[in-house]
């Protein structure tokens, strides 16, 4: 996660707009995950994101006089993302039909989670394993794109409810109404697929439960 | 009164963030304590929060650093903002 700290950033801008250009990299290098990551959710392609995401730091240096700090730096960076993405979809006319019928916020939908009578944690170190990791990522990428957008920066880029709500143009309520049915949704997916990645339980005399 | 699993599931997601009130975090509190499904929801629910969020999962793509800021570099020797 990495920590907005606004004093650096105005100090930042100040010198960068005074003309010390080379500070710029400091400023947008906390962003460039999240920049990334926005990209990729939207667009679905990682070359298409990566392009999308230098084009947008430079729109953020172009741009940098016009930041006016009443709201985060990386959330006006983030906005700028969105629109670079949204642009992008635009121009090549698939706006997909998730992005389009997800619009809809109050669509009914079973949020029902996987019922389990038992969790064994899966801790972090799991992740070692390749093909957790690549679970995790596919279980997110299927996530209709509301959805995906708002774990991505709420629970990816650990973003708080307000950043994401201005990042991604949308009321914090929505932004947790999602958030809840996002982690339904992973939950139901994942919970039975998970389980197999849990340590084995040790039985009392340290054999195998 | 005690509150049934549906209604603990609705506030799992907030609940795990810290964002309800006190008197429904007690409620929830206390089915817990004796709902074997519920606490399993929840801490799967949370196991997967804690996952997705480690780095290793979404990485940048080899490279994507260097090449962003060669690309800043040569916009930032062009114009200034």
């Amino acid at each position: 996660m990495t920590v907005s700290n606004p004093e650096f950033e105005a100090d930042c801008i100040r010198r960068i707009l005074a003309g010390e250009k080379h500070l710029f990299h400091d400023l947008i290098r906390p962003s460039e995950r999240g920049i990334y990551f926005l990209l990729l959710s939207l667009l679905r392609n990682e070359a298409e994101a990566e392009d999308a995401a230098q084009e947008t730091a430079i729109k953020v240096y172009l741009n940098l006089k016009n930041f006016r700090g009443d709201s985060q730096f990386r959330t006006w960076v983030l906005s700028i993302a969105r629109n670079e993405g949204l642009g992008r979809l635009r121009k090549m006319g698939t706006r997909r039909e998730d992005s389009l019928d997800a619009e809809i916020d109050d669509q009914t939908g079973d949020y029902t989670p996987a019922i389990l009578t038992s969790w064994r944690e899966v801790p972090s170190e799991t992740l070692e394993r390749k093909e957790l990791g690549a679970i995790l990522r596919q279980a997110i990428e299927g996530l209709p794109e509301i959805y995906r957008n708002v774990v991505l920066l709420r629970d990816i880029e650990e973003m708080d409810v307000r950043e994401t709500a201005a990042a991604l143009g949308v009321t914090e309520g929505a932004v947790k109404v999602r958030l809840h049915r996002a982690r339904a949704m992973l939950q139901r997916d994942l919970a039975p697929r998970l389980k197999g990645f849990a340590p084995e339980r040790k039985g009392l005399f340290g054999w195998g439960a | 009164m005690r509150i049934d699993c549906k209604r603990v599931w609705e506030h799992i997601s907030a609940y795990i963030d810290g964002d309800v009130d006190e008197g429904l975090r007690a409620e929830i509190d206390s089915h817990l304590e004796t709902c074997e499904i519920c606490s399993a929801v929840l801490d799967s629910t949370r196991n997967m929060v804690v996952l997705v969020a480690d780095h290793r999962v979404f990485e940048l793509p080899a490279g994507f650093s260097k090449r962003l800021h060669a690309r800043l570099d040569k916009q930032l020797e062009r114009a200034g903002p």
